[in-house]
């Protein structure tokens, strides 16, 4: 059982929560122009073997999306923090 | 007739001594004949002191065996417990705590196990090698497998399994400590104290019935005992120390959190009463002490398997806790210290005891006292052979060479009625690898410890290796204080000694085989695995130890091969000439003893088993007839038996009346959003397709949006409700999905967009009423509302309130259509959903207004070519739906830009078309893959049948489908061919709308 730290709510268990998947990439403008730009950002997904930036609602609790950095090895958290202030690389 | 009466206690009973209680006499039954032990008993303490050894037959060879150990590691005394839904296969009498009125029964043996016909197996033994079943039954063809199968399973195996229900409540619960304290052991008492003085909140679990762990298996006047009796106190005296026993850590997870099953007290559980057999308790520990202990390892010598061949502490738990002598001339095969203590303790206790020892020499003061208990002891010796059919007789011992591990010959028979053997200690390493924590091997120890533990996880005692009673405390002392340091808590204060200074140092043992012995070998007993075989596998190339394990099944039995693992890995080494610490262990996973599934399902069973949501009419539709259906978590009903004997009349029945009278559905389970702020118009341009900007108030539109990567993500109306305000609905299926998708929205792509979005799914109960009939039965059933096409045009809305009885009730009527008839959708608070339903059908009487389900709508929509999760399967796109043109291309929308991807846009993609019968007799079935006449029938084809019913308006089987190039193969028949069914058919392709395409029937 993963135990996140929600930032609003506190540590929960992870039932608590919804996986998105990866939070590393930027989302473009909405226009077709920026097909290629979108492409890249559905489809060119880091698959790290270490830390992950990765999406998470808090379905069952206050609902907010959070970025959770998780090592994909140990599962061990290293840090949560509300999405709207994800830091993109 | 009167019952046989059980013998007192049984004849090998002491007269005085252990830890049982024997003013509390037990009766149990084994094979229906009674026997008598005492509170503080098992199953196997009873069974051993009333002189029973022979107590089951081994998987595949149908040997007799008798009980080997006294605790989890027991492989041989497995026995079924229980009657009806309440039996237990396979349940190892060494942990059986023994209760009034206990049924056991023995297993694999027929008829009995001290008559077993498929003993027989036995004689065969040199053709049941490992891999023999494989290697006879497979076969050049899958059938020889299939056809053998049935009757290998019959032979070899275990107890069966249970199909009844069982009564019994199972129960769940949530722990949050600051330290897990697991095992109760010198190291786990003392981590526990030390945790609790420096303030921690301690929840310390026991597997056993009792707390001690091997401190328990000690002489009552010895200075462990002792230690036992004062560390209980000093913990209880923290009063911070949660002490559960008959509670197995059976796995360590993610974020420290840790599954523990609790087991009632006997006599305790009780299924009227709702008292729970036993209870799951998942754990979340800031930091944990694993302090599991070690197993004893058996030697591997021929005739290691006969029965009253056990090990070493074993027979000092069995003399020592429960007073009990498993034999009176008795032989010990030992290498270390720690085995000494047992055959002194069962010296003392009347039994003529002679110790073999494998190593060259024992210190000076262990040795006296040895002798001064009257045991004879052989130095460099070794037992290579037992003999003896259903309990061993006969031990022969020959010299061993320490160094070289060979058996030096010099053969001496000796008359025995019991061995016992000690081939040193293996750490319970399961715990930490569970957390992918590598065990490490130890040549000084001749074992695998456990590597760097995870992260707030700590080692103590046994486990890691500690071979004396005061280093496992001082252990156990210094991990409680890491285990506090980690909540920055700390202690002061020396470990409590126990002084004695005897350990488990030993020498390690291959198999002790002479060249003139003969006989088997076991290596694991309970999966009847022998040296022969592990060099058999070695032979044939299968050397790794995961390869070993699979080959011969080596610990692969229901002890996972506790006893065994090691031995084996042991033996695969010196064949390979390599050293055992290379060849690393098996995986270890959880459970880390057999968990009953009933503890890991809980309360989620039968009605339990899932959450089940019900809308406000969910009762009406019960007691009229309503057939229930899951949709998603969701109860809705299909059909109701009050139009039909059956789902297939009554769908007919209810389509019919909807579209040529009235007819009204429960709509509740649909997907309610609440979206309102400032932007609220702006962000719904950017999440669907087409525009809402420019919708007036009072207004509904229909709309698709779409995933990221252009493929439709649902559907439904919005209807906005003021300039600030909109109403959306969603599918029943996406509504969850939805919301999150809006929520990611606004607070991940566009947080400056002045929106707030909730879901409103459980406050608004929804209901369609629909058919010619409509207008008069919503004018009588609402007169002060104007239901007029002019006042309520089609998509319009009323925002209102009810009248009379149902004046307080909110009504959110809008004119929306599915099924094609003049419909509307009538929103109302979930609680006042009943009383409109109700008010509704009795309004409705003069038209014979009727309810219809879940089929009639689904059916319904097909003849009006609406789509629905069946067409929108997460594949498909707009374009897919015949909806394209939908699509704003003035606006940018969520999905548009790879929408737009040339994939998505190919012309032959399958898209959605109208499906008829050719032959009536042959109507289309749902997942049929379609091809062109002269297509040859292969493949994934051009595309699938997505959806099917009945038409009596067409009066033909009709369905949607997709299909390449779409309505342009309108009028062509294409074969539709089942893979499920093998069935082919043909279908003519329509346009995907079968009943008033100009919409003249809804905008009456």
């Amino acid at each position: 059982m993963l135990r996140i730290a929600c930032p609003y709510c506190g540590t929960r268990d992870h039932e608590e929560f919804s996986y998105f998947g990866d939070a590393t990439q930027a989302y473009p403008d909405l226009g077709v122009e920026h097909h290629d730009a979108w492409a890249h950002t559905v489809y060119t997904r880091p698959n790290p073997r270490g830390i992950h930036s990765e999406f998470w609602q808090h379905t069952l609790g206050c609902r907010r999306w959070l970025v959770v950095k998780r090592h994909t090895v140990t599962h061990d958290i290293e840090s949560v923090v509300p999405a709207a202030q994800r830091a993109l690389p | 007739m009167s019952a046989p009466q059980p013998a007192q206690g049984g004849k090998q009973r002491l007269a005085s001594g252990g830890r049982i209680d024997r003013s509390k006499p037990l009766t149990f039954t084994l094979d229906g004949s009674p026997y008598q032990g005492f509170a503080g008993d098992t199953l196997a303490s009873t069974l051993l002191a009333h002189n029973v050894h022979l107590v089951g037959r081994s998987f595949k060879y149908h040997r007799p065996r008798g009980i080997v150990g006294s605790g989890v590691e027991e492989p041989n005394a497995l026995f079924t417990l229980g009657d009806g839904g309440t039996r237990e296969p396979n349940i190892a009498a060494t942990t059986t705590e023994l209760e009034q009125g206990l049924r056991a029964r023995t297993q694999n043996a027929w008829p009995s196990v001290s008559l077993d016909f498929m003993a027989i197996n036995s004689l065969l033994s040199p053709v049941f090698v490992a891999g023999f079943y494989y290697k006879t039954f497979m076969g050049p063809t899958r059938k020889a497998w299939m056809f053998y199968e049935h009757f290998i399973r019959k032979a070899a195996g275990l107890g069966a399994s249970v199909a009844d229900f069982d009564i019994h409540r199972y129960d769940y619960h949530n722990d949050y400590v600051d330290v897990l304290v697991i095992g109760s052991g010198p190291a786990g008492l003392a981590a526990a104290l030390q945790a609790a003085r420096a303030g921690a909140d301690v929840m310390l679990v026991e597997q056993d019935f009792e707390l001690g762990g091997a401190l328990l298996d000690c002489a009552a006047a010895s200075a462990q005992a002792q230690w036992l009796a004062h560390m209980l106190q000093e913990i209880k005296a923290t009063d911070r120390v949660r002490l559960l026993t008959r509670s197995t850590a059976f796995g360590i997870y993610d974020g420290n959190t840790v599954g523990v099953i609790e087991r009632s007290a006997p006599g305790v559980a009780d299924p009227d009463f709702g008292v729970p057999r036993q209870r799951m308790r998942t754990v979340r520990a800031d930091a944990i002490v694993i302090a599991c202990g070690a197993i004893e390892r058996p030697l591997v010598f021929g005739g290691n398997d006969k029965p009253a061949v056990m090990l070493s502490s074993a027979v000092g738990a069995y003399v020592n806790r429960y007073a009990v002598v498993p034999g009176r001339r008795a032989l010990f095969c030992v290498n270390n210290d720690a085995a000494y203590a047992d055959a002194i303790g069962l010296a003392q206790a009347g039994a003529q005891v002679q110790l073999v020892d494998l190593r060259p020499t024992t210190a000076a003061a262990l040795l006296s006292a040895a002798n001064n208990a009257g045991i004879t002891v052989h130095h460099g010796s070794a037992v290579t052979q037992v003999r003896g059919f259903q309990r061993a007789n006969t031990a022969r011992i020959e010299g061993f060479d320490s160094n070289t591990g060979r058996v030096m010959g010099g053969a001496a028979h000796h008359e025995v009625d019991l061995v016992a053997m000690s081939g040193g200690w293996t750490p319970t390493v399961h715990l930490s690898s569970h957390r992918n924590v590598k065990p490490v091997y130890r040549s000084d120890i001749a074992c695998f410890v456990p590597g760097a533990f995870d992260r707030a996880q700590f080692g103590a005692g046994s486990m890691v290796g500690e071979q004396t009673w005061d280093g496992a405390i001082a252990s156990g002392w210094a991990a409680g204080a890491q285990a506090a340091g980690v909540l920055s808590l700390h202690s002061a204060g020396e470990a409590p000694s126990l002084q004695d200074a005897y350990g488990m140092a030993f020498v390690p043992a291959g198999p002790l085989r002479s060249p003139q012995s003969g006989g088997k070998s076991f290596v694991d007993f309970q999966h009847d695995v022998t040296v022969d075989d592990v060099q058999l596998a070695h032979r044939e190339g299968y050397v790794s130890v995961e390869h070993l394990k699979r080959y011969t099944t080596l610990g692969m039995g229901t002890d996972q091969g506790k006893t065994s693992n090691l031995n084996g890995m042991g033996i695969m080494a010196s064949a390979r000439g390599m050293d055992v610490s290379l060849a690393g262990t098996t995986t270890f996973r959880p459970p880390y003893t057999p968990a009953a599934l009933g503890a890991l399902a809980g309360r989620n069973v039968r009605g339990h088993f899932q959450p089940e949501r019900l809308t406000a009419m969910h009762d009406w539709h019960l007691a009229n007839g309503g057939v229930k259906m899951e949709a998603g978590y969701w109860l809705r009903p299909l059909w109701y038996r009050t139009h039909g004997a059956s789902l297939s009349e009554a769908y007919k029945a209810e389509m019919e009346f909807v579209r040529e009278n009235v007819g009204i559905a429960d709509t509740s389970t649909l997907g309610k959003i609440d979206v309102q702020g400032p932007d609220a118009a702006e962000f719904l341009d950017r999440v669907y397709v087409n525009g809402y900007s420019k919708l007036a108030v009072g207004k509904a539109r229909y709309g698709f949006m779409l995933r990221e990567d252009g493929i439709v993500m649902d559907d439904g109306t919005t209807t906005r409700i003021s300039d600030t305000q909109f109403f959306m609905t969603t599918t029943t299926a996406q509504a969850a999905k939805v919301i999150s998708h809006l929520e990611f929205l606004l607070q991940v792509v566009w947080p400056e967009l002045r929106v707030t979005v909730a879901s409103v799914t459980d406050q608004w109960a929804a209901m369609s009423i629909a058919g010619p009939r409509t207008r008069e039965v919503l004018q009588a059933a609402f007169p002060h509302l104007d239901f007029a096409d002019a006042a309520l045009p089609f998509m319009g809305l009323l925002d209102t309130r009810g009248q009379g009885s149902l004046a307080d009730v909110a009504l959110r009527i809008l004119r929306l259509t599915f099924s094609g008839e003049l419909a509307y959708e009538i929103f109302v608070p979930t609680h006042q959903g009943l009383a409109v339903w109700e008010h509704l059908m009795q309004a409705g009487k003069p038209w014979q207004l009727r309810p219809y389900g879940l089929e009639a709508l689904g059916s319904l929509r097909i003849e009006k070519g609406h789509v629905v999760g069946s067409e929108m399967d997460g594949r498909t796109t707009l374009g897919d739906m015949g909806a394209g043109r939908m699509a704003s291309q003035t606006k940018d929308f969520w999905g548009k830009a790879l929408s737009h991807s040339p994939h998505l846009q190919k012309p032959d993609r399958p898209t959605l078309v109208g499906l008829e019968a050719v032959d009536p007799a042959q109507p289309p079935s749902n997942g049929a893959i379609l091809f062109f006449a002269d297509d040859e029938i292969r493949g994934h084809g051009r595309g699938h049948v997505t959806s099917t019913t009945f038409s009596k308006t067409v009066g033909k089987a009709i369905g949607l489908g997709l299909l390449q190039g779409g309505t342009v193969h309108v009028g062509q028949e294409v074969v539709a061919a089942s893979p499920a069914t093998g069935r082919q058919y043909r279908l003519r392709v329509v346009e995907p709308c079968f009943i008033d395409p100009q919409g003249v029937r809804y905008r009456v």
